[in-house]
């Protein structure tokens, strides 16, 4: 039987307000360096499967790798549904589809063979160890690939086939009890060339952690920042993105009339979106994990509130149309609402105009991470470097930047117009994680931004 | 009984172990003060691990169709892999510990409904406006580990635990705070009231807005505060594999004193009832307490058997691992000894100050010198031994070891933090704290 039949015959007399199965095969290729030598090579395989039924509300979730008795399966999540019950299922409509999604892969990083990736990281691992001054060195690089059969008690039947690739390259430097390290982040769609041809960020990654070492440590205050487009686009994940995920809002009044349609968030430059339509990302795709289709959502068009992401049930809630938002990191995971590709759009200011007037402030770029608790929000830099009188000067040790959204949205002055992607990311909410996502930005600048010590 | 995939790789490699776990979950949510999703989440696979040719081959899979596809695998990964600085160890003799409480079969999904629902209604009763989330969740696991040098051990676990998670929201100010315990035991109604307690006092505590201080001032740390803050800089110090890569700052400084004497910290994977206690490692090596720091003084990192090799000294029983990679040392049960400051005192002697409870975006930045810097999600400011109100927009930064250097009090009680650490509060100086609003 294919997982077509199997899943159609598994929501047989289901007996849910609503039920969908998948059932997922995945391969995977890690390799690990510490140090001198590649400390860590796996190959992992996984196969398994899960149910999701609603009745009146209540949601029953059932995940499992044998996949031999779905109809159990479908039962049971039936019955959980029915033990949390509630006031009434909400979904919205999405026609239904059926449809097999051909994989687009450039470049297929999984059918790459293994001596080549080991040789290609064993000699970044060296490029590392050429600076000197460096104590050790952390790579990782991996590919997966993730095929899922979707279906539901809609008519729906999706197939599709998720290809990523990652790798994040780290050098570290030592002085006595002083660890400073410095390295950047990518990601793509399974397209291998993306880690191809890294030598010069590779050894200037190293560079920099040995220049770390005799950086001064900023002291924590309020001052001007300007973000490279890598940390501006972490900057509109973690300080925006996160509250138009809907679920925040769908049944909690008192953020949702903070969160109204038209409200004003900063200047007339400000236009956020978001969209897994947008193609080639790593937050791309056709269908969401509910069978949605994927659209771009504008989330900010001119300062003001325009839109917000939605699964199904939270775009029923508000009386919004659904927007494919809805992503389960892996069978073992329910879909909950996630961001996709989250975008600030360019505007019309050079960085030389950014810089303009600022007699002194913090040029901060790359990322080390980012955290976010409702309209509070926090991201780290992974290089910081002063600037005086309009010129970016010396390097001085990275920063995190904190604030909240209603304050930073206001100090946003100016956005530049060199619109640049950060792929190498994923996002964690509610123990999912890392789920892939892009995000991006052009330069931006923000006024009386609080930064940490360091 | 031998395994039949570790019979065809020690057959065919000599040297070999798999790692087996299959698990059983079961979480009951409340979402926004209502009941919203009960789940069942199973879980099995194996991972198999040899040495062949004196290299490490490693390959997994959850798919029990592809179970002999593992064989081949780690032979041709094998030629890639690290060298093996380890033998597979023997069976040995293990420490006696809990890690299953049968009663968590008897535990019903309709209790975990009826259980949240009371404290729900608690925390209602005391703040009507809150929205509440609720979490209550029992699982089992098996885990086995078998070696071609003898270990053949298998061990069943259970897990509860409880979270309570409030959100307040007035105007454009929002509060979350958040309590929860984990045990092997189910735990019953006195447990879930200390938990709910610990939200209802954060939320007291919480009432008013304060300013953050300024300057040096000294701050203390709240158990929850402790994890949150020091506990992770602090131990990516410990860890073997920072040791061997040379990235640990305590090379070289073992036996030396580097903090306040009053210091003690232990990883105790034989503490009983712990989430996370257990009697032997996931490698088959029996676990035994691991002093990190001993009255002030650098004791040991914990090891695995491979980066124990790479030092040159003997694993200490703290192999973690998940399915999907080769083991890594990691702490189990964290436990950092009292003093003798009651909490009321240590509150008392503050002329001004910050109590740290909770942190936004910790472990972003670079925590292998043991620095530390985050945003202060829950933190209150205290004037002449009170609390005055809550602290927003405020950042600390700092170095753990200078930090603990600088230790004013050590409270007189470890408290349970969710359930694998236990600690003291910590009243210290050596902390900078930045804040926004009239610009600092």
């Amino acid at each position: 039987m294919t997982y077509q039949d199997q899943i159609e015959d598994a929501l047989q007399g289901h007996g849910a307000d609503y039920c969908e199965v998948r059932i997922e095969e995945s391969d995977s290729t890690r390799l690990t360096y510490r140090g001198k030598q590649l400390e860590d090579i796996a190959q992992t395989s996984g196969r398994g499967g899960s149910v999701r039924a609603v009745v009146n509300g209540g949601w029953g979730f059932a995940s499992f790798n044998a996949l031999d008795d779905l109809k159990s399966k479908v039962a049971e999540a039936v019955e959980q549904a029915r033990l949390v019950g509630g006031e009434g299922t909400q979904l919205a409509e999405v026609e239904p589809v059926v449809d097999v999604v051909p994989p687009v892969i450039v470049n297929d990083a999984a059918a790459m063979p293994l001596d080549e990736k080991v040789r290609l990281m064993d000699h970044y691992n060296d490029l590392v160890w050429s600076v000197d001054g460096i104590q050790s060195s952390d790579i990782i690089y991996g590919d997966n690939r993730r095929k899922v059969a979707f279906g539901n008690s809609d008519g729906t039947y999706v197939d599709q086939e998720f290809n990523h690739v990652i790798s994040r390259i780290s050098a570290q430097a030592r002085d006595g009890g002083d660890v400073q390290q410095a390295g950047f982040s990518l990601g793509s769609l399974g397209d291998y060339s993306l880690v191809t041809d890294l030598d010069e960020k590779v050894i200037d990654a190293a560079k920099r952690a040995v220049g770390l070492l005799s950086a001064e440590a900023l002291t924590g205050g309020e001052r001007t920042v300007i973000l490279d487009p890598v940390l501006a686009g972490v900057f509109v994940h973690e300080a925006f993105g996160h509250l138009s995920e809907a679920d925040n809002v769908s049944e909690n009044d008192k953020l949702r009339d903070l969160m109204y349609m038209g409200r004003k968030f900063g200047g007339k430059h400000l236009n956020f979106t978001d969209g897994a339509a947008i193609p080639g990302l790593r937050g791309s795709y056709k269908y969401d994990d509910e069978g949605t289709p994927a659209v771009r959502t504008p989330l900010v068009r001119d300062g003001e509130l325009v839109g917000r992401l939605h699964s199904r049930e939270t775009a029923a809630m508000l009386g919004e149309q659904p927007t494919g938002n809805a992503r389960a990191i892996s069978f073992n995971f329910p879909p909950i609402v996630r961001m996709t590709n989250t975008i600030i759009e360019p505007g019309e200011a050079t960085l030389d105009d950014l810089l303009e007037g600022v007699d002194e402030g913090v040029y901060v770029a790359n990322w080390y991470g980012g955290m976010t608790q409702h309209e509070m929000f926090t991201f780290s830099s992974g290089e910081a470097y002063m600037i005086r009188n309009g010129k970016i000067e010396e390097p001085v040790r990275p920063v995190m930047l904190t604030g909240n959204l209603f304050n930073t949205l206001e100090n946003l002055d100016a956005v530049g117009n060199d619109l640049d992607m950060n792929q190498g990311g994923g996002c964690g909410k509610g123990g999912q994680m890392p789920l892939p996502v892009s995000n991006g930005s052009p330069h931006i600048r923000i006024r009386k931004c609080l930064i940490s010590g360091a | 009984m031998t395994d039949d995939l570790l019979a065809k790789a020690k057959q065919r490699y000599g040297d070999a172990e798999i790692y087996r776990v299959s698990s059983e979950s079961h979480p009951v949510s409340f979402e926004n003060n209502r009941l919203k999703e009960v789940m069942r989440r199973d879980q099995a696979g194996v991972a198999l691990r040899v040495i062949s040719d004196g290299k490490i081959g490693f390959s997994s899979t959850t798919d029990p169709q592809r179970e002999d596809e593992l064989i081949d695998r780690v032979g041709t990964l094998s030629s890639f892999g690290s060298e093996a600085k380890f033998e597979f160890p023997e069976q040995a003799a293990i420490p006696q510990v809990e890690t299953y409480d049968p009663a968590i079969e008897a535990i019903t999904n309709e209790q975990l409904i009826e259980k949240g629902r009371r404290l729900m209604a608690a925390v209602l009763d005391a703040w009507p406006e809150a929205l509440c989330d609720i979490r209550f969740g029992r699982s089992t696991a098996e885990e086995t580990v078998q070696n071609s040098a003898g270990v053949e051990r298998a061990t069943r676990s259970s897990s509860y635990y409880a979270a309570i998670g409030v959100q307040l929201i007035r105007g454009t100010d929002m509060l979350n705070v958040w309590a929860s315990h984990s045990s092997h035991a189910v735990f019953g109604q006195e447990t879930e009231d200390r938990v709910l307690g610990e939200v209802l006092t954060a939320l007291d505590n919480s009432k008013e807005i304060a300013d953050a201080p300024k300057g040096d001032v000294p701050v203390l740390f709240t158990p929850q505060g402790v994890v949150a803050t020091l506990l992770d800089p602090l131990l990516s110090g410990f860890s073997g594999t920072n040791f061997v890569t040379g990235a640990s700052p305590i090379i070289g400084r073992e036996g030396e004193k580097a903090v306040d004497s009053r210091i003690t910290v232990a990883d105790n994977p034989l503490a009983d009832g712990a989430s996370g206690s257990r009697p032997m490692d996931d490698e088959g090596v029996p676990c035994r307490r691991v002093g990190l720091i001993e009255n002030g003084v650098i004791g040991e990192p914990v090891f695995d058997l491979q980066t124990a090799g790479q030092a040159g000294r003997s694993s200490t029983g703290s192999a973690q691992r998940g399915l999907a990679s080769t083991p890594r040392p990691g702490v189990s049960v964290v436990d950092i000894s009292p003093g003798d400051a009651p909490y009321a005192r240590m509150l008392a002697d503050m002329d001004d100050g910050l109590i740290v409870e909770g942190l936004l975006g910790a472990g972003q930045g670079n925590e292998l010198g043991g620095d530390f810097r985050a945003n202060v999600s829950l933190g209150y400011r205290v004037k002449n031994g009170e609390i005055v109100g809550r602290v927003k927009d405020t950042m600390i930064s700092g170095n753990v070891y200078t930090v603990l250097d600088n230790v004013e009090e050590v409270g007189d009680s470890a408290d349970w933090v969710y359930g694998s650490v236990r600690t003291p509060a910590l009243r210290c100086r050596g902390v900078e704290v930045a804040s926004g609003g009239e610009g600092s």
